[in-house]
């Protein structure tokens, strides 16, 4: 038994599970009426989510840039233009930039080598607000879409995707801020909160992981807009007091190794809707 | 509170200053620092220099990372005395200040987010881990229930100036708290922490009906 067990085991957890373990009535109360309400916004009929596919073909078809050509001669990875199961297996290591990216930096990648497009503009809007859609959002609904039904299958076997999860992992447990929260702070254990919502468990390979991998990229309704993994990272960055993450930086892309790898065999279903 | 429940929060307060906070997970590296570093700086290094000085670990969170909170008993030991050396007891000696401003304090979760205007008074953010006053459903699970505390410890001074402590500095009693150290860090003034304190001792506080 080591010090922490025997500590734990010396001051009663049996006490503190019964304690944690029973929710009052009102709390049940509230759980079923979160749960109702997720139940009511998931109908894939009504999920707006599905315009930004839309929008996202036509993005993906348009010819842009100094070549003026469409990024369908863009390899996410299985070959020039072929969508369908690309999302599943990425980030994954590209040779011809010799790095490992997500679907965001590889479309990046190919605006301006295929397209020769200026992607500042891109950039700029890659999280959408009021009065302002973001081109990356749709794109990544619309191809990300092109996985549903498939497993999470995040390639490991170069050595710089096998850094890339490593560094990932280590991101996941590093703490720091005028909090000195890390990612495992919240996502660490089965089965807790902030506040009424619940928080996935990413510190090992498990249900929570796959379904929460496998609903992004997602329409928050209490956003009005779709969101990507990128855009989760950096909320979650924010909400841990680190510094801003850089858009499409090679650490977000390791986190995303990592928790893809956690979430490895998920059932892709995007984009999803949720609060 | 029923007779049932005050032995059990006992047991959770005793755990309060007894467990790491920690996973499960035990300490293994991976992979290099340098290689983490590099990775680090790619994603962070255009972020304002006083941000990126908040992410370079000082020595107790350094071996925090390196253990994964699962510090051996020599560096918790390490850790707890180099941490209570931080802690600042009010020079008035008053510990408890006023409890409707902790409870707005407990609840207010904005501050030193990038998001934050500048100048935002940072709140304790409390329920976003613990229950306190029972009305309030909207509370996380991340720490113990903090409901009745006060009460549950009879308004005890050496549980009230631990209290002031574990705020001001958790580590200063659990290497590796996942509690923020709010300080030590600067995060709450002492006024505030002052105020939270009343929020969870003071008779008339809700905490403690």
């Amino acid at each position: 038994m080591n010090r922490t067990a025997a500590v734990v085991a010396a001051c009663g957890l049996t006490a503190l599970a019964l304690l944690w373990g029973r929710p009052t009535q009102a709390q049940d109360a509230a759980e079923k009426e979160i749960e109702r309400y997720r139940a009511m916004i998931s109908d894939p009929m009504s999920n707006p989510g599905y315009l930004a596919v839309d929008r996202g073909e036509n993005l993906w078809q348009e010819k842009r840039g100094s070549k003026n050509v469409s990024l369908e001669g863009c390899d996410l990875g299985l070959g020039a233009g072929k969508l369908d199961g690309a999302f599943a297996k990425l980030p994954r290591y590209f040779s011809d930039a010799d790095r490992v990216m997500d679907l965001e930096q590889r479309l990046l990648w190919c605006m301006q080598n295929l397209q020769g497009l200026d992607t500042k503009d891109v950039v700029a809007r890659r999280f959408s607000g009021p009065g302002k859609a973001s081109d990356m959002e749709d794109l990544i609904a619309f191809i990300a879409n092109k996985s549903n039904g498939m497993k999470i299958d995040v390639s490991l076997s170069h050595p710089r995707e096998q850094e890339a999860a490593a560094v990932g992992e280590e991101m996941f447990y590093r703490r720091g801020g005028v909090n000195d929260f890390s990612c495992a702070t919240c996502h660490g254990e089965e089965g807790k909160r902030i506040r009424l919502q619940g928080l996935p468990n990413f510190s090992k390979p498990g249900q929570a992981a796959r379904e929460t991998m496998a609903s992004w990229p997602t329409y928050r309704v209490s956003q009005s807009a779709v969101r990507t993994m990128q855009h989760r990272l950096w909320d979650c960055y924010r909400q841990q007091r680190w510094p801003i993450p850089e858009y499409a930086s090679d650490g977000i892309t390791a986190l995303t190794v990592f928790l893809q790898k956690q979430a490895a065999g998920g059932e892709i279903n995007v984009p999803s809707i949720k609060r | 509170m029923t007779n049932i429940a005050t032995p059990i929060l006992l047991g959770a307060l005793l755990c309060l200053t007894a467990i790491p906070g920690a996973t499960a997970q035990t300490a293994k590296k991976p992979i290099d620092d340098a290689i983490v570093e590099k990775y680090l700086a790619s994603t962070f290094s255009k972020a304002p220099p006083e941000w990126q000085s908040r992410i370079k670990p000082d020595e107790t969170l350094a071996a925090c990372n390196k253990f994964r909170n699962e510090v051996p008993p020599a560096e918790a030991e390490k850790i707890v005395a180099r941490e209570t050396a931080k802690v600042k007891f009010p020079a008035d000696g008053k510990l408890m200040g006023d409890w409707k401003s902790g409870a707005k304090i407990a609840n207010e979760g904005r501050g030193n987010q990038f998001s934050d205007p500048p100048g935002t008074t940072a709140g304790g953010n409390c329920y976003a881990c613990h229950q306190m006053e029972a009305a309030e459903l909207s509370y996380g699970t991340l720490g113990p229930s903090l409901t009745g505390y006060g009460k549950a410890w009879k308004n005890d001074p050496e549980a009230i100036k631990r209290a002031y402590a574990k705020v001001y500095d958790s580590q200063s009693q659990v290497a590796c708290s996942n509690m923020p150290r709010f300080g030590a860090n600067g995060v709450l003034t002492e006024a505030q922490i002052k105020d939270i304190i009343a929020f969870l001792f003071d008779p008339q506080s809700p905490v403690n009906k």
